[in-house]
């Protein structure tokens, strides 16, 4: 489509040596385009060529970019290993980032609504302090929290690495945002149909947010997953640990098994990059967004 | 922006005042519906603020909790005052953080803005190149680290057998400086620089397009169009790109955490790549002195929003 938009550009006067300067700029721009995609790749690639060698492989003289004997042994040797627990972690990691974003929507959701909407004493300062701690730099909060986790004695658990993260403010900014936009006359409308506050919410607004809450459930999930300082410091006991958090166990259990830690880093980046293709559309947006709010 | 009350008697939220009075109303619930947020915010976002001060006020372990004792501010006095080793870990590690601050973020800039403007083409394909482009984005820093780890290993490392296969005698990357700086940057830019690019590609899209059209009809080349339209139409944008960047690179922790810990360890005993980050998480955790961490948090944090101010000045004053 696009290149239809450009052909008028090459105008009569510039016909005989326009259209062939056009497709060579056009050529060089995707031969530039095609090359940095690769460049991007190749360590994605690298990744996978390496989980799927056979020791022997490793350490050839030159690269190479398919093993002559390709195996699953570094799957099944990490699968299969008490000491890496790599199928716990998995399902760790899954659990705790479902129950994260679950939470997030729907604490953030009430709280996004009220701010954006309802009336109530002290709203609007109470939202601007809320703001205010989105410049506040995180480093600031792990060891306060570390103690505050300790104390409640819940180090070493799913609560432990769960709560901190559901007081965060970006959520509720982000879907105050959307709520805002939807046209009042709809909330009116159901109110004097019966519908109480929490009706209003749950039936005719949230449905109309769908989008903006995918948005906001595919980053907190992604960042639950990818999540790395706080679980290392939560969650102690190897059979609880995230997957992040077990590659490092991974990388300290063996020495130049390299096949085995990118066989671990695979299973950990499989999922998100699968998400990735599936909803990227959301993911860029949302990034734009929380881009914008700057 | 008035609070929607039900317009009959008798609606579901037992409020049936007159519509003129409806401001005067006390209702729960709102409250009831910021309380779970609120709650859990004051906890850990509300309260720490003060916690942490009042750590960083004490010789602190969780793991002694009867040790504990108020010892003023001898925790900052520690890391203003040379020779202790709190002064020497901690600016240490403050000087490293800005070596990568200074290393990253020109090339988080730079890159993501040429990436930009490839993609600001108007041809086919673009999107998946886009897409291409910003994908490491959403891979976690443990298995950036570990790709980048195992590519800049001396032994079997990708980038060191090519070396070898050119003729290059290959430095001994994660294990020397400065080259374990450069292999840090790299996976962080490999790692980060979607987003930057994706945040640059959209302001480019809001540029008029009229602008360059005059510029062409005035004869100007694409080069002086990018330098005299496009960078100073994107200067705020840039601004802010800068400042989240520097803010970022100023929490590094994870690559280092990989792929060199904090290493190499030079002659004087300093560690020649481990950040502010990495610090505060061995004073705090591995030599179990919270109070101490506590104080360097505070310390940063203040750094951090002051550079955060100057950088917003900047942008406001050239808006």
């Amino acid at each position: 489509m696009a290149v239809k938009a450009a052909a008028p550009a090459s105008t009569a006067v510039g016909r005989r040596v326009g259209i062939g300067r056009k497709t060579l700029e056009l050529i060089l721009l995707y031969t530039l385009l095609v090359v940095i995609a690769m460049i991007i790749l190749l360590p994605l690639a690298w990744m996978f060529v390496t989980s799927i060698k056979p020791k022997n492989e490793l350490f050839t003289r030159d690269p190479q970019w398919w093993p002559n004997n390709p195996t699953l042994d570094n799957y099944q040797a990490i699968l299969n290993n008490p000491t890496t627990p790599i199928f716990t972690w998995f399902i760790n990691s899954f659990v705790i980032a479902a129950i994260t974003t679950v939470l997030v929507l729907a604490i953030d959701a009430l709280a996004a609504y009220a701010y954006a909407r309802l009336e109530f004493a002290g709203r609007d300062k109470l939202f601007a302090l809320l703001l205010a701690t989105l410049f506040l730099p995180g480093l600031m909060f792990v060891v306060p929290n570390f103690l505050t986790i300790n104390a409640l004695g819940l180090l070493n658990s799913f609560p432990g690495a769960i709560l901190p993260g559901l007081g965060g403010v970006f959520g509720v900014f982000f879907l105050r945002q959307f709520f805002q936009t939807i046209p009042k006359e709809l909330e009116e409308a159901a109110f004097i149909d019966g519908a109480n506050t929490f009706q209003t919410f749950s039936k005719i607004v949230l449905p109309l947010t769908k989008p903006a809450l995918a948005t906001l459930g595919i980053i907190t999930f992604l960042a639950s997953w990818n999540d790395f300082l706080w679980p290392l410091l939560i969650l102690k006991d190897r059979a609880i640990q995230t997957l992040p958090v077990g590659l490092r166990s991974l990388q300290g259990a063996y020495t130049s098994e390299y096949g085995l830690m990118m066989a671990g880093a695979v299973i950990a980046a499989v999922p998100v990059l699968v998400i990735y293709i599936l909803s990227q559309r959301f993911i860029v947006a949302s990034a734009i967004s929380s881009g914008v709010k700057g | 922006m008035a609070r929607i009350v039900p317009q009959r008697e008798g609606g579901a939220t037992a409020i049936s005042m007159p519509a003129t009075r409806k401001k005067r109303v006390f209702t729960l619930t709102p409250y009831l519906f910021i309380l779970p947020h609120l709650t859990l915010f004051a906890l850990f976002f509300g309260y720490p603020f003060f916690s942490g001060l009042y750590v960083s006020l004490h010789q602190y372990n969780y793991l002694r909790p009867e040790a504990n004792k108020f010892i003023g501010l001898d925790n900052y006095i520690n890391l203003f005052t040379p020779g202790t080793n709190q002064f020497r870990n901690f600016w240490n590690s403050m000087g490293n953080t800005v070596q990568f601050v200074i290393y990253s973020v020109p090339v988080l800039i730079v890159i993501p803005l040429l990436l930009a403007v490839l993609l600001n083409s108007k041809v086919k394909f673009v999107n998946v190149f886009r897409a291409i482009y910003f994908a490491p984005w959403v891979l976690s820093v443990a298995v950036t680290s570990l790709i980048w780890w195992w590519i800049f290993q001396s032994q079997g490392g990708l980038i060191n057998s090519y070396l070898r296969v050119v003729g290059i005698d290959p430095p001994r990357w994660l294990a020397t400086l400065p080259s374990a700086w450069v292999a840090i940057v790299v996976a962080t830019v490999w790692w980060t620089m979607g987003f930057n690019m994706i945040i640059l590609l959209a302001a480019l899209q809001d540029i008029a397009k009229d602008l360059y059209e005059a510029a062409t009809v005035d004869g100007a080349t694409k080069i002086q169009m990018f330098f005299r339209i496009t960078i100073p139409m994107l200067q705020p944008v840039l601004v802010f790109i800068i400042t989240i960047s520097i803010i970022a690179s100023f929490n590094l922790f994870g690559q280092p955490f990989f792929m060199t810990q904090g290493g190499p360890v030079q002659g004087s005993g300093d560690r020649g790549t481990e950040p502010v980050m990495y610090q505060i998480y061995r004073e705090g955790f591995e030599r179990n002195n919270q109070g101490s961490a506590s104080a360097m948090s505070f310390v940063v944090a203040v750094i951090m929003v002051i550079i955060s101010y100057v950088n917003f000045r900047v942008f406001r004053q050239r808006d």
